[in-house]
């Protein structure tokens, strides 16, 4: 799988989207992720689009698929470094992807999620 | 003698041109189309000449051709100068109706002389007066397309000029923008006000975008739309947008028009807005000791 690759940096699953994507390579991420997730039970996953310049209603979709499939395997999305044309598109297409997080960068997410653990930690330790 | 249209308007402009320029000029100053406080009389001479002249031209290839159409080759010249003059004469702030009445203003002279000429020639009188002033016509109408055309440029620059001037995107603190709204939001401005916030957050890595609407008159639906839209957006590219300055009245109306904000924050004035925003990016604003102030 060129497309997409798969790393875990600091206990979180980044996914790094390039740009010559194609749909049939999506459906491929959207499973080794799954799985990926499921193994290493990470509670954080990155999704880097700054790479992507063209989104339609597909890819929009499936980024809206990895998010529940995530949440479902009790992990946060993050969607990271998307371009302004992307992000009016989606708009346009009326794709909010309302249950994604979203960062501008992978250090803003890395930082969402470790303060969103160590406030989950506290809470749980009370 | 061979019968061929224009033929006598030829004669008439060529015999007595200087006469019937001056008869123009005044026939224009006595429709009042003459603006001596704009233009010194040797240029309104000079312009009405270069017309007539060009006019002369082109009635004499309309008159070999036979018949009339402005947009012809014949009628080139005078086209050009016509704009060129129409060009010159509004800029200095002559109305397109007095443009009009300028060149509407030489069917007198040359109907009077057309008409001693052609003296017992009731018949070859109406065509030639016809012909002639269906032309005439034809100019005055001209001109104030070249106006309008005109105008429609200036509009079109001062509007491009406006969507870059009202649409400044601001860096208030690190990681915080604004984006004062001011005038109208139609769709067209709101699309280079997404692009250029989207751009600015890029650009600046911001974390909070305030958009201030104190300088919106009125919201409706299509404006709350944009807004959302913008707000979406804003969201999607991993920053946080707050809609601040919504007046009690734009308040009201939003709620009438069941206008739903979800979840983007809203404030009412700007100050509130950036507290919010310099409390989530880590800042505060807090008074000084009042032995720390300068000047004190």
């Amino acid at each position: 799988m060129n497309a997409a690759a798969i790393y875990a940096v600091e206990g979180v699953l980044l996914v790094s989207i390039t740009s010559d994507i194609t749909d049939s390579d999506i459906i491929e991420l959207q499973e080794h992720l799954s799985n990926r997730i499921a193994e290493s039970e990470t509670r954080g996953v990155v999704v880097d689009i700054s790479a992507l310049e063209i989104v339609d209603t597909f890819v929009g979709r499936i980024l809206a698929q990895l998010t529940a499939i995530a949440r479902l395997l009790d992990a946060e999305t993050y969607v990271v470094g998307m371009r302004p044309a992307v992000a009016m598109t989606l708009v346009e297409l009326g794709m909010y992807l309302p249950d994604n997080h979203t960062a501008l960068t992978l250090d803003h997410a890395l930082e969402k999620i470790r303060s969103a653990r160590s406030a989950n930690g506290i809470s749980r330790r009370a | 003698m061979t019968e061929k249209v224009l033929e006598t308007t030829l004669e008439v402009l060529k015999e007595d041109a200087e006469g019937l320029l001056m008869e123009w000029i005044d026939q224009a100053d006595e429709d009042g189309a003459k603006r001596s406080d704009l233009f010194s009389e040797r240029e309104e001479r000079d312009q009405a000449a270069s017309m007539l002249r060009a006019f002369r031209l082109g009635v004499r290839d309309t008159s070999r051709e036979g018949d009339f159409d402005l947009r012809d080759e014949h009628w080139a010249d005078l086209r050009g100068i016509l704009s060129e003059i129409t060009h010159e004469r509004v800029e200095r702030g002559v109305l397109p109706g007095e443009m009009a009445a300028l060149v509407l203003a030489l069917k007198t002279p040359l109907f009077g002389r057309l008409t001693d000429k052609l003296v017992g020639q009731p018949d070859r009188l109406i065509e030639e007066v016809l012909i002639v002033s269906k032309a005439i016509d034809a100019f005055a109408l001209y001109t104030n397309e070249v106006f309008i055309a005109e105008r429609e440029q200036i509009i079109e620059r001062q509007r491009d000029e406006m969507l870059e001037l009202s649409t400044p995107v601001v860096e208030l603190w690190d990681k915080v923008l604004t984006l004062p709204l001011i005038g109208t939001l139609d769709s067209m401005r709101a699309q280079e006000v997404m692009e250029s916030l989207l751009q600015a957050i890029v650009e600046r890595q911001a974390e909070v975008v305030i958009v201030d609407i104190t300088g919106v008159k009125t919201v409706d639906t299509q404006v709350a739309q944009h807004l959302l839209r913008t707000a979406a957006a804003v969201r999607l590219m991993g920053a946080r947008c707050i809609i601040s300055g919504i007046s009690p009245k734009i308040a009201q109306t939003m709620v009438e028009l069941g206008v739903d904000v979800g979840e983007v924050r809203t404030r009412s004035s700007i100050k509130n807005a950036l507290t919010d925003a310099l409390t989530s990016v880590g800042v505060a604003i807090r008074p000084i000791e009042r032995n720390q102030r300068s000047g004190a």
